[in-house]
């Protein structure tokens, strides 16, 4: 592990690579989730009636068969909902059980209650559904020609982009089609609600966002936001898909629960899931580039469009973040950035870890490849003459770019991975072999970090110290699997200088920390663990005045480190104190709340900044590639990457190999296939392909850059590590590019994202006519 | 006189039970019934290996310990076996040293996969096997981890492999071992009544016979099929006949010039004896299903349920590979190829069962190749299976056998390509293209969510293009690499090819 990074000699816990909070809890199976919780007396359990047609309208549903199948105990309809008929994160248009259209294949259209989950299954399958069917529009194309939107198209424009690109020396189009993505979190959606007195609902729910299920399920049971209580102590797995998706499981329980006042649980089925929650948008991208004869881009005109499905969801913020990641980390003097958000009748797409960032960012290098191919040269050089420096500093959006570290990065990778050496390897190896060829590309990552919301850059947090010097600390962020429990934990016991198995991690809650916003956007600890640190450092400093009084010494002298209190030149455990304080009538307990400076990004007039810092990174990867069958295996992985001054290496290294290895599946094995009837034919992980444990290379190196210069203003200044990661595994697709251009130089091949073997296949036949 | 009660061990305590509904899976035994709730379901479909838990069997005269899905194990077919789960491995406070391993090496991260990988990389730690890359990926091929990227995972593995100690079951072994031998097994377990039992007959005779008595009956063997009848497409089985127990129904015996594999023997019972015909075959087996499919799934059950996608008929009837069927005692053989007459129709009488899979040994003149190609490596279903025997002599081709899955609504013979190979020289190329361009004559493939019709045509052409450069630069004494595995990459290198090794 030590190679991995340089260790931090500034603090005491922070920075150490300690376990995940439940480790242990995790491989003995005594870490429990929803599922494995006892269940209240007399719980009842819920399965979906899914649409069989993706576009049509509700002529009939004839449910007495469902009604009257063994253990049934009730099947809800829209009537059954005493609020309104609506689940959306954002803009509406997510009705919790279809009422009149059909939108997508696989919406809910009732909801079976039934003594048992197997019951419940079995019964959902016997309703007699009429829909009058029309013809659904399921690919971006499709949805883009009927002219139908979720959102208005936005635009980042400078200069005379197609005048500029006219009047450039070289120039170029080209066009790629990026696949969306399921998140296979391993622990499929989960609520249970449970029906307290005077109208009270508690609901233990698997989401990123606990304080949105408790609005959405207040709303649709109508009951006031203080009735309802949303609770989660840990997912098994988020990555975005809980973000806002978590809500109509989570309603319908609880409309159950308070209609049938039991306790009622919702777990659908892996298929069901699959099928009938969002995933990362599609895009078709076009572009037109104008650059000089060394690469460099002088004008480019690109436009995404983002399959949103049936509604706008979080697509608005998505789509925007594919926009704020289409320069990647390169300088466009002028440009036209244009995106549409398109209308398919297919499944709400979501967040997934990136937000659209990976989609405009494959874009970018994309470009990039295309530029070196056409120029004869190698992509890492013309993707180093873009790079954003001194004087070219300015994004698309206006923000200036500062702390660039794209040079060192990308200069430390390129000669630790040997990329010069090998690239001539392979370059021997490919003229030699006629059916196997080699690839190797090394891409960069530059990903802005803050919510580009600027209200969700807020966090609130809970603390006590007790009086036997135990901690207890809450917070808004939730645990998904990236660690933030942990990083928090050791922030405060950073703070009171104990160790770190006096802090005792509590379940998320919103009765506890409220008004919280998604633990999202990689701001988990920079949000939550600076709004810990005020709630500790409110407590710690009144502490330190009782110790400064009782000691006689200064309150500002006072130190807190190793399980003890520095005060007036003696040592007094730290218990002792908060004992003194309890009986000196001072709290020990406090809330902390965090609103992140600087943001300042307003979308209407396209100024401000939208990000508090970028995080940085390269990866080298190298790939063979079989061209009479488009087989492929990465065969080699190193990566540098920028954490800032790490909370916990072993968990930013974790982040890391896991991003990747989830960003590889999207652009290789992981292909979303709808029929031209719009259902999801791959929806189970017997057709849906994420990586397995031999996808993986043995040769897969990842290193933490040792953050020099100036420290970024965040917690312990460490940087954000839980999306930007995944969009390191460009250097994967492009590698692929690389090895398929070997067989005819200078022409780029035809290669969409995902490159599942029958995409390179596609891509090897292309270069041969 | 049958027994009327299932018996098993739980992590080595005989545990009994008359209440067995015939579709009770083990998971939801042990979730619901036991609220064990440290194994988790994932998938419902045998896919993610969440679920796993280590089934201990004896495994010619040894208990072995194997991983399998719970999801999809119907409890009924752990009669007589020692099912150990996550819930077992901790004594006290004290981890194991494969979770020790674990936790060290920040192998968990949200923790939900967790369990079944501990589980199966568990039954590597008893395997006895080298816990390199190779046997760490074969036995996680069936864990499917969304967080980590497996590599800490698989550093864990190796780290628990250098700790000698003796764990709790090594102290208990022989002690379980002993009970379940005293189980005795010579007679039938019948539990439930006539209209819905689930039942496993101890003899083939009783096995052929009860089957014949029920021709409605449910034929089961390692339920990774029939599984997923139960847990996604909802069906109720009233009537279930498992194979597992009875006697010699499971015997794999061979000679010089053939192999018989009994029809209830699963993947890794029959492994050695395929694997030794051609390492080709080894090299599929170990891309079949995962480690914990190929511990329940069966050669017999693979060819009985009919599917046009398994890859092994594909690679037995390239191998001339003939059948035994028992209707009641009754016994008849014939080609394999015979058996799969359309789309979910065989050449099999309600009753009747497949009892034995007959595979002749490859001559001296005999070149056998055989590729599946899928999205993913490990535990994915192939788009296409294609398997070749050609009969050489000097530079000449006397004969070839090709079928491939995948390609029709059966696994399906290349009778066209076939033919124009006859004759054609091995040394020239321009002799191969008769027959690959023939394959168009052979198969008129579909597209699926796997892969496009278009695809399969040209692959499978390219396949035996593949095949015959192969086998023409190996008579030749060697030639380039031509494939791409997922045991590449250990170094840079890449072109290495671990094709053939000790072949």
């Amino acid at each position: 592990m030590n190679k991995r990074f340089v260790p931090r000699t500034d603090t005491e816990i922070v920075g150490k690579a300690l376990a995940h909070d439940s480790a242990r809890g995790h491989v003995s199976g005594r870490a429990r989730y929803i599922d494995d919780m006892l269940e209240p007396e007399g719980t009842l359990h819920l399965a979906p009636g899914l649409s069989p047609v993706a576009a049509g309208r509700l002529k009939s549903m004839d449910l007495s068969a469902v009604e009257s199948a063994p253990g049934v105990v009730a099947v809800l309809t829209a009537k059954d909902i005493p609020g309104p008929n609506e689940c959306s994160p954002s803009f509406g248009g997510d009705p919790i059980l279809a009422e009149k259209e059909i939108l997508f294949h696989g919406q809910v259209l009732f909801a079976v209650v039934a003594e048992t989950r197997k019951q419940a299954r079995k019964a959902a399958r016997l309703a007699k559904v009429e829909i009058t069917e029309k013809k659904p529009l399921v690919s971006v194309q499709q949805g883009l020609k009927s002219g139908k939107t979720v959102l208005d198209p936005y635009t980042f424009a400078k200069g005379d982009p197609s005048a500029a690109i006219g009047k450039a020396k070289r120039s170029l189009s080209g066009r790629i089609v990026i696949g969306g993505q399921e998140h296979f979190y391993l622990e499929g959606m989960i609520s249970m609600a449970v029906p307290g007195e005077a109208g009270a609902m508690k609901v233990f729910v698997s989401t990123q966002h606990p304080t949105e299920v408790q609005h959405l399920v207040a709303k649709a049971i109508g009951k006031p936001d203080a009735k309802v209580t949303a609770e989660c102590r840990r997912m098994g797995g988020g990555f975005g898909g809980k973000e806002s998706q978590a809500g109509q499981w989570a309603c319908l329980a609880a409309i159950a629960a308070q209609k049938l006042n039991r306790p009622c649980k919702f777990r659908l089925d892996r298929d069901d899931d699959m099928v009938a929650t969002g995933k990362r948008h599609d895009f078709d991208t076009g572009y037109s580039v104008g650059f000089d004869a060394d690469g460099v881009v002088k004008a480019l005109d690109v436009s995404m469009a983002a399959r949103c499905g049936y509604s706008a969801d979080l697509s608005l913020g998505v789509v925007d973040r594919a926009m704020f990641h289409a320069d990647n980390a390169y300088y466009y003097p002028e440009y036209r950035i244009h995106t549409d958000r398109v209308f398919t009748n297919t499944v709400s797409n979501t967040a997934f870890r990136g937000f659209g960032g990976p989609q405009g960012l494959l874009f970018a290098e994309r470009m990039m490849d295309h530029i070196a191919i056409e120029l004869g040269e190698d992509p890492l050089e013309v993707r180093k003459r873009n790079f954003y420096r001194r004087g070219k500093a300015v994004t698309p959006y206006g923000m200036p770019v500062k702390d660039i570290l794209l040079e060192e990065i990308t200069a430390g990778l390129e000669k630790s991975a040997r990329y010069q050496a090998r690239r001539k390897e392979i370059a021997k190896f490919n003229a030699g072999s006629r059916f196997l060829k080699r690839g190797i590309s090394l891409t960069p990552l530059k990903f802005g970090i803050a919510f580009t919301l600027k209200h969700l850059n807020q966090a609130g947090a809970l603390v006590h110290v007790y009086t036997d010097g135990s901690i207890q600390v809450n917070h808004g962020g939730t645990e998904m699997g990236q660690g933030l429990y942990m990083k928090v934990a050791q922030v405060v016991a950073e703070v009171f200088g104990q160790d770190i198995s006096r802090v005792e991690i509590t379940a998320t809650t919103t009765d506890k920390v409220p008004n919280t916003t998604p633990t999202a956007a990689s701001s988990g600890s920079d949000l939550n663990g600076m709004a810990a640190k005020n709630a500790a450092e409110k407590i710690r400093d009144r502490m330190a005045k009782v110790a400064a009084k009782l000691y006689q010494g200064k309150a500002n002298d006072v130190r807190f480190s190793n399980g003890m209190v520095h005060v007036g030149g003696r040592e007094v455990p730290f218990a002792e104190v908060a004992k003194q304080c309890f009986l000196e009538r001072v709290q020990l307990s406090d809330t902390g709340f965090f609103s992140t400076p600087n943001i300042t990004w307003d979308r209407e007039t396209q100024t401000g900044n939208p990000f508090l810092y970028f995080a940085y990174g390269a990866a080298c990867s190298e790939v063979i590639i079989d061209t009479l069958t488009g087989e492929m295996k990465v065969t080699q992985v190193d990566i540098l990457h920028d954490v800032g001054a790490s909370l916990n290496p072993a968990i930013d290294i974790g982040q890391i190999e896991g991003g990747f290895v989830q960003g590889m599946g999207w652009l290789t094995t992981e292909e979303l296939v709808f029929d031209d009837k719009g259902r999801l034919r791959t929806h189970a992980p017997s057709t849906y392909k994420i990586p397995a444990c031999s996808d993986v290379p043995e040769a897969f190196k990842v290193k933490l850059y040792d953050y020099p210069g100036k420290k970024p203003p965040t917690v312990y200044h460490s940087k954000a590590v839980g999306e930007p990661p995944l969009m390191l595994a460009v250097s994967v697709f492009s590698a692929i590019t690389h090895a398929i251009a070997s067989i005819n130089p200078g022409r780029l091949p035809d290669l969409d994202a995902p490159a599942t073997p029958e995409a390179i296949l596609r891509a090897v036949d292309s270069m041969r006519n | 006189m049958a027994r009327d009660k299932l018996v098993f061990f739980r992590n080595g305590v005989r545990t009994e039970l008359s209440d067995v509904d015939p579709n009770e899976t083990l998971l939801d035994y042990l979730r619901l019934r036991e609220r064990s709730t440290g194994t988790k379901e994932g998938c419902n479909e045998g896919d993610c290996g969440a679920c796993t838990v280590a089934l201990g069997r004896v495994r010619g005269g040894k208990l072995t310990y194997e991983p399998v899905n719970a999801c999809i194990q119907l409890l009924g077919q752990v009669d007589g076996a020692d099912i150990i789960t996550v819930d077992d491995l901790a004594e006290g406070e004290t981890l194991h040293p494969v979770q020790v391993a674990m936790v060290e090496e920040h192998g968990s991260q949200c923790g939900f996969c967790t369990p079944g990988i501990v589980m199966s990389l568990f039954t590597l730690w008893h395997s006895g096997r080298n816990a390199d890359r190779d046997a760490i990926n074969e036995y996680l091929s069936g864990n499917l981890c969304r967080c980590t990227g497996y590599r800490p995972i698989a550093d864990a593995a190796m780290k628990a492999a250098s700790v000698k100690a003796k764990d709790a079951l090594d102290k208990r072994l022989a002690e379980t071992q002993k009970e379940i031998a005293r189980l005795g097994n010579g007679e039938d377990l019948f539990v439930g009544s006539d209209d819905r039992f689930f039942a496993a007959p101890a003899t083939v005779k009783s096995l052929a016979e009860l089957a014949a008595k029920h021709p409605d009956a449910t034929i089961l063997a390692g339920s990774t099929d029939v599984g997923l009848w139960v847990t996604k497409q909802l069906r109720d089985l009233p009537k279930i006949i498992h194979v597992g127990r009875a006697k010699g129904f499971s015997d794999v015996k061979t000679n010089t010039s053939k192999i018989v594999i009994g029809a209830g023997a699963t993947y890794s019972e029959a492994f050695d004896a395929l694997a030794e015909i051609d390492p080709d075959i080894r090299s599929v087996l170990l891309r079949i299903g995962s480690r914990q499919v190929r511990a329940s799934g069966t050669v017999g059950g693979n060819i009985a349920n009919g599917s046009p996608i398994g890859d092994m008929p594909p690679m037995l009837i390239a191998l001339d590979a003939s059948l035994e069927l028992n209707h009641g005692g009754e016994i008849r053989t014939m080609g394999l190829e015979d058996f799969f007459i359309d789309y979910g129709k065989q050449d099999r009488k309600p009753g009747e069962l497949v009892s034995k899979v007959i595979v002749p040994r490859l001559k001296k003149r005999d070149r056998f190749r055989a590729y599946k190609i899928s999205k993913r490596f490990d535990q994915d279903i192939s788009a296409i299976m294609f398997a070749a025997r050609v009969t050489v002599s000097g530079d000449r081709i006397v004969s070839a056998r090709i079928a491939c899955g995948g390609m029709a609504a059966t696994p399906k013979r290349a009778k066209h390509a076939e033919a124009a190979l006859a004759g054609a020289r091995l040394s020239d190329e321009s002799d191969w293209q008769r027959a690959i361009a023939a394959l168009d004559q052979d198969y008129a493939p579909i597209s699926d969510m796997r892969a496009s019709a278009d695809y399969r045509t040209k692959v499978v052409k390219n396949l035996l293009l593949k095949a015959l450069g192969e086998i023409a630069a190996d008579e030749g004494g060697g030639g380039e690499a031509m494939r791409v595995t997922a045991a590449q990459g250990a170094t840079a290198a890449g072109a290495e090819t671990a094709r053939r090794a000790g072949a």
